[in-house]
């Protein structure tokens, strides 16, 4: 069985998101950058599999510019066998991302498209569904368990009222959710030893893909923030604000 | 084919969308999924496919594919049912998306929050045609007027996947996304006991919905679908109250429109202090409990 799990480098989840002075970009000067959490959970699944059947091949993605090395680094000394960065230093939108994922599956032929919900940067979510799609494959986002017999896939799923399960043959693209699993810690040392790890660079022209971006952003700004009210220092100062402040609560 | 079809679950979503399709100022037509929709949400004709249960995505996009595609914009609402199958329904038709629009600016711009709602970004659609997810928390009381005509939809749906299982939380309470009411609360509730008896007992007395963390979800505290936040859902109740939960920009991000807000957290440092109308540094297994005593149904 081959995975393909496609990552993205974004932003610490943890660091402070603020404008550049310009207004058109956020200010990266501070910021620490990780593989996109959903896709790190993608990429331990995905090892996790290897771990229980050491004929899994997974194969690493990332499109972007040489910094995205860095996050394909990291997924190798988590465990996957061989990374590909595709060139692009302008901005796709989600559907120019899936497309272009379409020619990787295309030069790949995996049996499963394993990746985040959602990049934490444009908080999207959309590229899987759309991989999907292009393919014709079947899709199950928003996964917390994942199991295979026979070439096909049992996955339980979170929804708006709880859980579902669906079942449906490979090849299918499946998403990440919070409660797949929690990724393992890697130490420098590993990641220094997955440098002898093959990682290929191809160009768009490689894969006789297009940039692809008809959702532009035009202009950002920090929300204005809230203001925060004031402390109570009892349950009945709470009560009595809410009811006589807020016209909340029934008296 | 300027025009606007507004795919909504059930009832409940045809208001916030017909807001939408208003801002937009397009003709629309809204369908749902289950159930019916009113008929004076100035739509020019509704329509329903009348499934009891939404097919899975593959089966329930390849039947939506023909008949949207005589649109130019289509817009569902921005739950989880929505981010699984309104993308791949725009991939299938070719057409960009826009996730979570929160305003519209003009036909072809809209406003997102971005970065887990640390920005605000206005987007706009390079494409004659594209779909859209649509905040319901951001856009109400649309205009009422008219009597739209009925419509019949031609939907087939074929998909290689199956639905094996489901289990629904214990229901009971009104729906996160829509109550006026949300008591949520986070990692310090221990178990689901706790949690139903504290979180879920207040929310009761106040005709609520609960929610939690994900630190709590992921403990087994409370069920995945209560999760508020970044990457679960998002509320704007009259009234929002924060027990044990320390104000993640993540959980912020679902919650922070809310009218009030409340928050109860033993640590006077806590980031939910920042944002809540009203703070009571105490410990949450004191406070709620008296609360709950002091409160009448
Ligand atoms: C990719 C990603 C997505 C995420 N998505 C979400 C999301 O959608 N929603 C979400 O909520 N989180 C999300 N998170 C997690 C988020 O970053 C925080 O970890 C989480 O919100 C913390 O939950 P908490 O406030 O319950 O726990 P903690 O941060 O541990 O806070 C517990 C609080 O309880 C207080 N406390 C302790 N004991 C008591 C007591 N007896 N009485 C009163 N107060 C007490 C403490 O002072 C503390 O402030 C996400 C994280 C990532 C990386
Ligand atoms: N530039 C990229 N390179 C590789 N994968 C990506 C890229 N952008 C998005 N993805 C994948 O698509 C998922 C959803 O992204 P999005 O639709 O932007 O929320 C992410 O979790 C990644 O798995």
């Amino acid at each position: 069985m081959k995975v393909l799990v496609p990552l993205k480098r974004v932003p610490d989840p943890y660091s402070r998101i603020r404008l550049a002075p310009d207004g058109a970009a956020i200010d990266t000067t501070a910021i620490k950058f990780e593989i996109n959490p959903f896709d790190e959970i993608a990429v331990e699944e995905a090892v996790r599999m290897k771990e229980r059947d050491a004929s899994v091949e997974i194969v690493v993605v990332s499109i972007g510019s040489a910094e995205c090395e860095e996050q394909l680094r990291k997924a190798l000394a988590i465990g996957a066998d061989r990374a590909i960065r595709v060139d692009c230093a302008e901005t796709l939108d989600s559907l120019g991302v899936a497309k272009v994922l379409v020619r990787v599956v295309e030069r790949e032929s995996p049996n499963l498209v394993l990746m985040g919900k959602q990049a934490i940067d444009d908080d999207n979510n959309q590229a899987g569904q759309m991989l999907a799609a292009l393919l014709d494959w079947p899709q199950a986002t928003f996964a917390s368990k994942i199991e295979f017999n026979d070439g096909r896939a049992t996955v339980t799923r979170e929804t708006d009222t709880g859980q579902e399960t669906l079942e449906f043959p490979l090849p299918a693209v499946i998403t990440t959710d919070l409660r797949l699993n929690e990724p393992r810690y890697v130490a420098l040392p590993g990641i220094i030893k997955a440098r002898t790890k093959p990682l290929e660079s191809l160009t768009l022209a490689d894969l006789g893909a297009q940039q692809e971006c008809r959702v532009a952003v035009v202009s950002m700004r920090q929300p204005p923030p809230r203001t925060a009210g004031r402390r109570v220092n009892s349950v009945d100062e709470l009560i009595e604000a809410l009811r006589v402040e807020k016209g909340l609560l029934k008296s | 084919m300027s025009r606007a079809l507004l795919l909504a679950h059930d009832a409940s979503e045809c208001e916030p969308l017909a807001a939408f399709a208003q801002a937009l100022g397009l003709p629309f037509d809204i369908v749902t999924i289950t159930g019916d929709c009113p008929q004076d949400l100035g739509a020019e004709s509704i329509g329903s496919l009348m499934v009891g249960d939404p097919p899975p995505a593959d089966s329930l996009c390849s039947g939506l594919r023909g008949f949207a595609a005589n649109y130019s914009v289509v817009a569902g609402a921005a739950t989880m049912f929505g981010k699984d199958y309104l993308p791949r329904l725009a991939a299938l038709l070719d057409r960009p998306m826009v996730s979570d629009v929160v305003g519209v600016v003009d036909p072809k711009t809209f406003t997102r929050p971005m970065f887990a709602g640390n920005i605000t970004a206005d987007v706009r659609v390079n494409a004659d045609a594209f779909v859209v997810s649509v905040r319901a928390t951001a856009f109400s009381n649309p205009v009422r007027s008219g009597q739209s005509a009925p419509m019949q939809v031609a939907f087939d749906p074929q998909g290689v996947t199956k639905r094996t299982g489901k289990s629904e939380s214990a229901g009971g309470r009104p729906d996160l996304a829509q109550a006026k009411v949300v008591v949520s609360g986070g990692r310090p509730l221990k178990d689901a006991v706790t949690f139903e008896r504290l979180i879920g007992g207040l929310a009761d007395l106040l005709g609520g919905a609960a929610g939690a963390t994900r630190a709590a979800v992921d403990s087994g505290i409370a069920p995945n679908d209560l999760q508020v936040g970044q990457t679960g859902k998002i509320v704007a109740p009259e009234l929002y109250i924060a027990a044990g939960i320390s104000g993640s920009t993540q959980h912020m991000a679902g919650m922070k429109e809310s009218k009030v807000i409340v928050a109860i957290n033993t640590d006077p440092e806590a980031p939910i202090f920042d944002i809540a109308d009203y703070g009571l540094v105490q410990d949450l297994f004191v406070a709620i409990p008296e609360l709950m005593s002091k409160i009448k149904p």
